[in-house]
């Protein structure tokens, strides 16, 4: 079966390691944070401009002055620190952060993305995505596999505006784990109850697949 | 050097058609609350307002852009801005959309004397067009040029009479940066004391950067998603 926004998030947070600095995305991205396996100690960055976000604030004690980059109320963790935004996309651009994990429209299988614009229809902007896919040491991108009308959003070539070329190393969907190779996409792992076959049909590039498939361990 | 003046009126007196001016703020977070106000009522139009996003329908930049005062808008999203998106699709303004990062680093380098520089964001994409890409040591860069701003508005916690400021938790974001980069910037606090009242150990922007400073009152410190983590 394939999983849900929670299964996604259980299993990007699988990824995140002792000591890393990470940025979350908007949406499923940042609920990994929930799900941090015990023991692993990570530092959440926010891009506009705090290291060390704590969980959302209670009725009592938020404050329209702490804010996350989806511009959510937010908590600071004891040991975090503010700083101006130069400064954090610093943080970014100089690969300072270990671990970004946004959404995206589509993947490629050379890792390109796209994620910021569809146009004629919605504009929004690119905010910090574009710096954070150019810079960051490992990119993970967590989505559907498929989009809303059943089209495959793995693919040879992003049909929408591109937020980077050749940044993706893994994506993380809600049927598959497939890691970004020199030679297209490699199929790591399925959801529990999804088939290898099912995999195939919902991807548009080639996928290689070398051994059993194991299930992912949620 | 007493930078304090008595009304945001007093400090923009000169501000004319067709000026560029920047905003600091993230969203609502930090936003230059009186800035905006002022430049509403001044009624100058023709603008380019550099801005980290477009702020909301009825507030923020989105105040200057329902009152047609904004030319041309430079900014990373505009994403909380349905009555933006309207506009800029009936062809009211035009859109520049920046990198976030490009943004923060394009306004600290025209503060800082640094005329162009080269970074790997928008690298391959449409906001890399036009530009100038070189290749540094295998990877492919994009060169980006400072900002110039005729007035830059931001917003602090805390300030001195000198023009020394201190930002509370997130609100710092794009206003250190931009107030290095205005030709005049316009400093507005929650609360102004006289120098020497700030540790100087604490301040973020330095009073050199600012060319008047005062301290705004009521502000509304409008939240954009209030997220509480009790039900």
């Amino acid at each position: 079966m394939a999983l849900d926004k929670i299964g996604i998030a259980k299993r990007i947070a699988q990824e995140m390691k002792d000591g890393d600095y990470i940025n979350l995305g908007i949406g499923v991205p940042t609920m990994a944070a929930n799900f941090i396996p015990k023991g692993v100690n990570v530092v959440i960055h926010t891009e506009n401009g705090l290291l060390g976000m704590g969980t959302f604030p209670s009725k009592d004690n938020y404050d329209a002055d702490l804010v996350n980059a989806g511009k959510q109320t937010v908590t600071a963790l004891p040991g975090a620190s503010f700083f101006d935004s130069s400064l954090s996309f610093a943080m970014i651009r100089g690969g300072h952060i270990d671990l970004t994990v946004l959404g995206a429209f589509e993947v490629t299988d050379k890792g390109d993305i796209a994620s910021w614009k569809i146009p004629g229809s919605r504009v929004k902007g690119m905010g910090g995505a574009m710096d954070l896919v150019a810079a960051a040491k490992n990119i993970i991108v967590a989505m559907t596999h498929s989009n809303r009308n059943g089209e495959p959003k793995l693919k040879q070539h992003c049909t929408l505006p591109l937020t980077g070329v050749k940044c993706v190393k893994m994506i993380v969907t809600d049927l598959a784990v497939i890691k970004v190779t020199e030679n297209g996409f490699k199929l790591l792992e399925r959801a529990p109850g999804v088939s290898v076959d099912e995999i195939v049909q919902a991807t548009e590039a080639p996928l290689i697949i070398e051994g059993d498939i194991p299930e992912m361990k949620i | 050097m007493n930078k304090v003046v008595n009304s945001i009126e007093e400090a923009i007196k000169d501000i004319k058609d067709g000026m560029t001016l920047m905003f600091g703020g993230f969203g609502l977070c930090g936003l230059p609350e009186k800035g905006v106000e002022a430049v509403l009522k001044s009624g100058v139009k023709d603008l380019t307002c550099i801005s980290c996003t477009a702020g909301v329908d009825d507030f923020g930049l989105g105040l200057l852009l329902q009152n047609n005062q904004v030319k041309k808008l430079i900014a990373s999203y505009i994403g909380e801005n349905d009555d933006a998106e309207k506009r800029l699709f009936a062809g009211d303004y035009e859109l520049e959309l920046v990198p976030q990062g490009t943004i923060a680093e394009r306004a600290r380098a025209g503060g800082a004397g640094i005329p162009a520089f080269y970074v790997p964001a928008s690298y391959g994409t449409e906001a890399a067009e036009g530009k100038e890409v070189r290749d540094f040591d295998g990877k492919m860069y994009v060169m980006e040029k400072a900002f110039k701003a005729d007035y830059a508005f931001v917003k602090a916690w805390k300030g001195d009479s000198n023009g020394n400021l201190i930002y509370k938790a997130t609100s710092n974001n794009l206003n250190n940066p931009m107030a290095m980069c205005g030709k005049i910037t316009i400093a507005e606090v929650e609360e102004l004391v006289p120098a020497g009242e700030l540790d100087p150990h604490h301040i973020h922007t330095p009073g050199i950067f600012i060319q008047h400073i005062f301290q705004g009152t009521e502000y509304e410190k409008r939240i954009e998603f209030l997220t509480l983590r009790d039900k």
